[in-house]
């Protein structure tokens, strides 16, 4: 546990982010359902309002049709300083330089490492109707099988349902990623771990390895694509290479124009919210913007499987007072 | 049996022992190289033409498959490795079993093993090649393949299967080919320059010059017991590491410090079995009854029970503890009593108690006996792979539905022919090589190969092991089966 609060401190360039673990959930889960009722119009305590950061995420809010303060100069100054402080590179993940030396061939538009990403999901908004996939395989022309964003119903040990959508963890230990034999996967320099569709042989190991099953195959030469103007790159892979794995990039290339992810921006209920670590802001489809490290702090946000040390860059904030690992290792067949 | 009773006392007198023995040479060139050099049968012929095919339409399989995506195999994301991994797991286990039982008994200077190790080398090194190549199918994208060696990732398992298996395919031929260098100057001498000039400019090339002195002789021994040595702990760590692509994953059922020498020993046990199926066909069909006899069977049949109860254990070792909790026992459910359960007891019953059933009883020992149990091991083993792979595979990790892998005809037609390609490889291999070891029989002896001897009697043998070469004037008799003089003076 201290060393994963000491990696988060990290990444999250030395701001206050509580552990995961750190929520301790009593069985009757008491202790974490302090969720903020609304979060539109009432900011609750843990809203960011410095102006400077709500303009940088009022980008996000506009885009997404919602209410916030537009501003066209992004202001980042303020926190190129973390930037520096950091390791420069996809290596920084204490795992002695094997995040894939893939990402230096990769001729990428990513912007210099100015932004950690990030993903809240508020577990208490989901309502489980799915508009989060159907807005990701529209906007990646995937088969139905490929649902990189998944909603999965689950039974919590106390007997209630409830709903949790699943992107990829975009883990800072990516498994898939120290398994993959090529460096076909690797972990770009604002954390999003990608698959360059180029080089992967296809071998699934990645698969085998990723313990929040993320990964998808392209099992079929049959899927047709329309006309695509761009080519395909691991931001944006689209069209799929047939017998090459795809998975959830986080749609970082929307991330770092100022746009929402597919699916927080076709969430309805606002309950993703995307992030970054170095900004510390989160904001959703409603609009809302918080700061993330407080955001987290304040509802004993947890990742998803801690046991399996991977340190995800998404966070749940469990409203229900659902145990998250409690009911993944009693999934029934 | 009459036979060896005539040799047998034959060999009781001290006058008839040179020519008992120059007899024996005699048999065993004529029984090892008749195959190699003579006419090819309308059997064999056919067999070849039929196993090709078979063969040809696993080929025509899989370049559909490549066509249309790895889909036509019936994977899909829940079932992402199937039936090609375990093809892979299953042809590289076996052929363990040919290269280590014959290295053991090569080792452990076991003179009955000398009709066997020329079938159970070559048996590996087919079944070798055939696993390794079932890597292409199971990729989604073979023709990156050279990327393995080019983009290395030393922290991915896979990296580490690539170069245990070419590792390992490498030393399986050297394995393979040292005890075929006398061979090769036998063959050679039989063939003659004038009948077939480019076989025998091969054979010459590969006879590396030798001549049975003794200086080559300790030569041969010695590089033959340190390659010996080499490929067990080579074997072992290749089976390891191959199982290491499933345990070093955190899915329920593969995570299992028991899986290395759980794999060690599905791979020597369906081997010996395999060794045990190859001989009794080889048996049969190339005429060696004199020479592989009841004996054999019986000697490999108490190697394949024994590492049948090993393999037991370590499949109660793997289940019970977590079995036991019940924490990620999910998978153990399905094996036992679910959608696994029919393939799983399929294996008890013909993999265990059938086979080790067939060895106990004395009845059934015999060559009929243990040829159905290898039969039953061999087939029982690579069901229980499909066992191994599929539930941890398929079973849900957050929630949801169990996935399900569908065989198709794409993914059986290319299994099939895979297992073909076994006969197929070794009637091609046997058409060209000596299906018998002809040196190591002759050194061995009718005695050390045939009847069961005392230590001094092979201490004896081994003294003389140049003797149907070195002694006087060569000739061993007709048949065209003999040796020029010059060669032998030296
Ligand atoms: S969630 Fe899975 S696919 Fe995504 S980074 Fe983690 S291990 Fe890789
Ligand atoms: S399937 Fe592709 S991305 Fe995954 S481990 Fe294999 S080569 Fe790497």
């Amino acid at each position: 546990m201290r060393k994963l609060s000491k990696s988060k401190q990290q990444a999250s360039g030395g701001l206050d982010l509580i552990p995961a673990e750190s929520c301790a959930i009593p069985a009757d889960g008491q202790a974490c359902s302090i969720m903020p009722a609304v979060l539109a119009d009432e900011p609750a305590g843990s809203v960011e309002k410095d102006l400077s950061r709500r303009r940088f995420l009022g980008m996000f809010g506009a885009v997404a049709g919602a209410t916030a303060v537009l501003g066209t100069g992004v202001e980042l100054l303020s926190y190129r300083a973390y930037a520096q402080g950091l390791p420069k590179t996809n290596n920084w993940t204490g795992n002695s330089g094997m995040t894939g030396s893939g990402a230096a061939d990769m001729a990428s538009t990513q912007a210099p490492p100015t932004h950690q990403w990030a993903m809240v999901i508020d577990l208490s908004m989901c309502n489980g109707c799915g508009s989060c996939t159907a807005a990701c395989q529209k906007a990646h022309y995937l088969t139905p099988d490929q649902t990189w964003m998944k909603v999965f119903e689950l039974t919590d040990t106390t007997g209630q349902t409830y709903h949790l959508p699943r992107p990829c963890m975009q883990c800072e230990n990516p498994p898939c990623l120290h398994v993959c034999p090529v460096h076909a996967t690797f972990r770009q320099e604002q954390g999003v771990v990608l698959v360059n569709q180029d080089r992967c042989i296809g071998c699934r190991m990645c698969m085998a390895a990723c313990p929040y099953e993320a990964r998808y195959f392209n099992w079929n030469s049959d899927v047709k694509y329309p006309p695509i103007p761009v080519e395909a790159t691991p931001e944006f892979p689209v069209p799929q290479r047939l017998g090459t794995v795809g998975k959830c990039t986080f749609c970082v290339g929307n991330l770092n124009h100022g746009l929402l992810s597919e699916c927080a921006a076709g969430c309805q209920m606002g309950a993703i919210y995307n992030g970054d670590l170095k900004t510390d802001v989160a904001v959703n489809s409603a609009g809302t913007t918080v700061k993330l490290s407080k955001f987290l702090d304040d509802n004993n946000a947890v990742t998803f499987k801690p046991e399996q040390n991977t340190h995800p860059r998404v966070w749940y904030i469990l409203g229900h007072g659902q145990n998250l690992n409690a009911d993944a290792s009693t999934a029934k067949s | 049996m009459k036979e060896t009773d005539i040799n047998e006392s034959a060999l009781l007198n001290e006058n008839g022992q040179r020519d008992a023995e120059q007899a024996w040479a005699a048999d065993v060139r004529r029984a090892a190289i008749r195959p190699t050099i003579g006419r090819a049968s309308v059997a064999w012929k056919l067999s070849v033409t039929v196993l090709g095919l078979v063969v040809l339409a696993g080929l025509g399989a899989w370049i559909y498959q490549f066509k249309r995506g790895l889909g036509a195999a019936g994977y899909n994301d829940q079932a992402f490795w199937a039936v090609y991994i375990v093809d892979v797991v299953t042809f590289i286990g076996v052929s363990y079993g040919g290269a280590v039982i014959s290295a053991i008994l090569r080792l452990t200077g076991q003179s009955w093993r000398a009709p066997l190790t020329r079938l159970a080398e070559g048996t590996a090194l087919v079944t070798v090649l055939i696993g390794a190549l079932f890597i292409f199918p199971h990729l989604g994208r073979p023709e990156r393949f050279w990327e393995i060696p080019i983009y290395v990732n030393t922290s991915s398992p896979l990296f580490w299967d690539f170069m245990a298996i070419s590792t390992y395919v490498l030393a399986t031929v050297i394995f393979f080919y040292l005890p075929l260098v006398p061979d090769m100057a036998i063959v050679n001498k039989t063939l003659g320059r004038a009948d077939r000039p480019a076989r025998f400019r091969i054979y010459k090339a590969l006879s590396l010059k030798w001549m049975g002195n003794e200086r080559q002789r300790r030569l041969l021994h010695s590089v033959l017991t340190l390659i010996s040595l080499i490929i067990i702990p080579l074997a072992v760590s290749v089976h390891s590491v191959l199982s290491w692509a499933f345990a070093t994953t955190s899915r329920p059922g593969w995570m299992e410090s028991v899986f290395p020498p759980y794999f060690v020993i599905a791979a020597l046990y369906s081997g010996t079995a395999l060794v045990i199926v190859v001989a009794s066909a080889f048996r049969k069909g190339y005429r060696l009854e004199r020479f592989i006899t009841k004996r054999h069977f019986v000697r490999l049949g108490y190697i394949m029970a024994a590492l049948g109860l090993v393999y037991a254990y370590l499949t109660i070792a793997d289940l019970l503890s977590e079995g036991y909790t019940g924490i990620t026992s999910g998978w153990i459910r399905q094996t036992i009593a679910g959608r696994y359960a029919i393939p799983f007891w399929f294996y008890v019953v013909f993999g265990e108690v059938l086979p080790i059933a067939l060895v106990a009883v004395k009845k059934t020992r015999n060559i009929k006996g243990m040829t159905v149990a290898s039969v039953g091991v061999v087939i029982a083993l690579w069901v229980k792979r499909i066992v191994i792979v599929l539930p941890p595979v398929t079973q849900p990790l957050i929630g949801g539905f169990w996935g399900t892998y569908h065989f198709t005809w794409v993914s059986i037609t290319i299994t099939v022919a895979g297992v073909a390609a076994i006969p197929f490889g070794l009637m091609l291999l046997f058409r060209f090589l000596p299906v018998l070891s002809i040196d190591e029989m002759e050194e061995m002896g009718e005695l050390g190969s045939v009847e069961q001897v005392s230590k001094e009697t092979l201490a004896v043998q081994k003294q003389a092991p140049a003797y149907a070469y070195a002694n006087g004037n060569g000739h061993v008799n007709g048949n065209g089966v003999g040796m020029p003089e010059k060669e032998v003076q030296l």
